[in-house]
């Protein structure tokens, strides 16, 4: 059953008409924001729109193109039992807002996106590896890490 | 009272044989397993010690969490390169003499997971005794690894672990 709230769209688009996107999807709302105004939409979701819980944050490489990075952010409204996705693209060498002012849950999802491709999140009060070795080289979800392991013979 | 010959009676109650003989049929007999089950292979594994294959008709059933009272290390599973250095502990921690047995094709040789996460082959981290092919092998296929290991025990032979130690006589001393 599709409990989601489609209005939101409109909501949102009102609130942040400059900086937000509406994105075409089947299965959810979703939009795509520039990384300078996420802080804000993500405060507005939680404390006005009740998106109380972040899910899970994922991370894309595109890499031929820039900014490289997009970052996905699966948030839910416990109440009305609907889900949105925050899409938000980073370069390279930028930093992305860490989520973990707003949703302290955010914290390893982001160590990880960090561990895995690199991404740096700026006010993240952890940013460490998280299933790596500390001392691993690289970033092995990247699209220009070697696709076989290292041989020790 | 003196109505046998004491030589008869004597050959017939006496087996005689070498105390490095005996000492073989021993270790083989009481094979310690340590656990280290690290992946899909652990199921078969551990189906192993049950009532239907039951390892214990070949003493090798008591698996042991603590590598300190185990001869044994059974690798079921891949091996990533973040276990790799806790795998090579454990088995340093094993007393002598040690057996290894690489249970698997991703413990064997990395298997499908030919990817920067996955060490390919255990054999890398510590010298193994018996190779077990399967993914994952069945019960029966790690029966048998455990056999051709009592059979290499019953020969005398020694662990892969001297085998590769640089001089004869220089105890845990690989690579």
């Amino acid at each position: 059953m599709n409990r989601n709230d489609p209005e939101i769209l409109t909501r949102l688009e009102t609130r942040f008409p400059a900086t937000l996107a509406i994105v075409e999807t089947v299965d959810q709302p979703t939009v795509a924001v520039a990384k300078e105004s996420l802080i804000d939409l993500f405060r507005h979701l939680a404390d006005l729109e009740g998106y109380t819980m972040c899910l899970d944050v994922c991370a894309v490489d595109w890499m031929p193109t820039n900014p490289r990075f997009e970052l996905v952010y699966h948030l839910y409204h416990p109440g009305k039992f609907a889900r949105l996705r925050v899409k938000s693209r980073v370069e390279e060498d930028g930093t992305m807002p860490s989520a973990t002012a707003v949703w302290a849950g955010a914290n390893w999802a982001e160590r990880e996106a960090y561990d895995l491709f690199g991404i740096r999140f700026e006010g993240h009060p952890n940013l460490t590896r998280i299933y790596l070795p500390d001392e691993w080289e690289g970033h092995p979800l990247r699209k220009d890490y070697p696709l076989t392991g290292p041989r020790v013979d | 009272m003196g109505l046998t010959p004491a030589q008869p009676e004597v050959e017939r109650s006496i087996l005689l044989t070498t105390v490095d003989k005996m000492k073989r049929w021993a270790q083989k007999s009481s094979i310690w397993p340590a656990t280290f089950g690290l992946a899909c292979c652990a199921i078969e594994m551990m189906s192993v010690t049950n009532s239907r294959y039951d390892l214990a008709r070949f003493g090798a059933e008591v698996f042991r969490a603590s590598p300190r009272q185990a001869d044994l290390m059974i690798v079921a599973g891949r091996v990533s390169q973040k276990m790799a250095p806790v795998l090579r502990t454990i088995w340093e921690q094993m007393p002598e003499p040690k057996w290894v047995i690489s249970m698997g094709a991703c413990a064997s040789s990395g298997g499908v997971f030919d990817n920067y996460a996955i060490i390919q082959g255990v054999d890398h981290v510590v010298p193994v005794d018996v190779y077990v092919p399967g993914c994952p092998p069945t019960p029966e296929a790690l029966l048998f690894g455990i056999i051709k290991l009592q059979e290499k025990i019953t020969l005398g032979l020694p662990p892969k672990y001297l085998e590769l130690a640089p001089e004869p006589g220089t105890k845990g001393a690989w690579r």
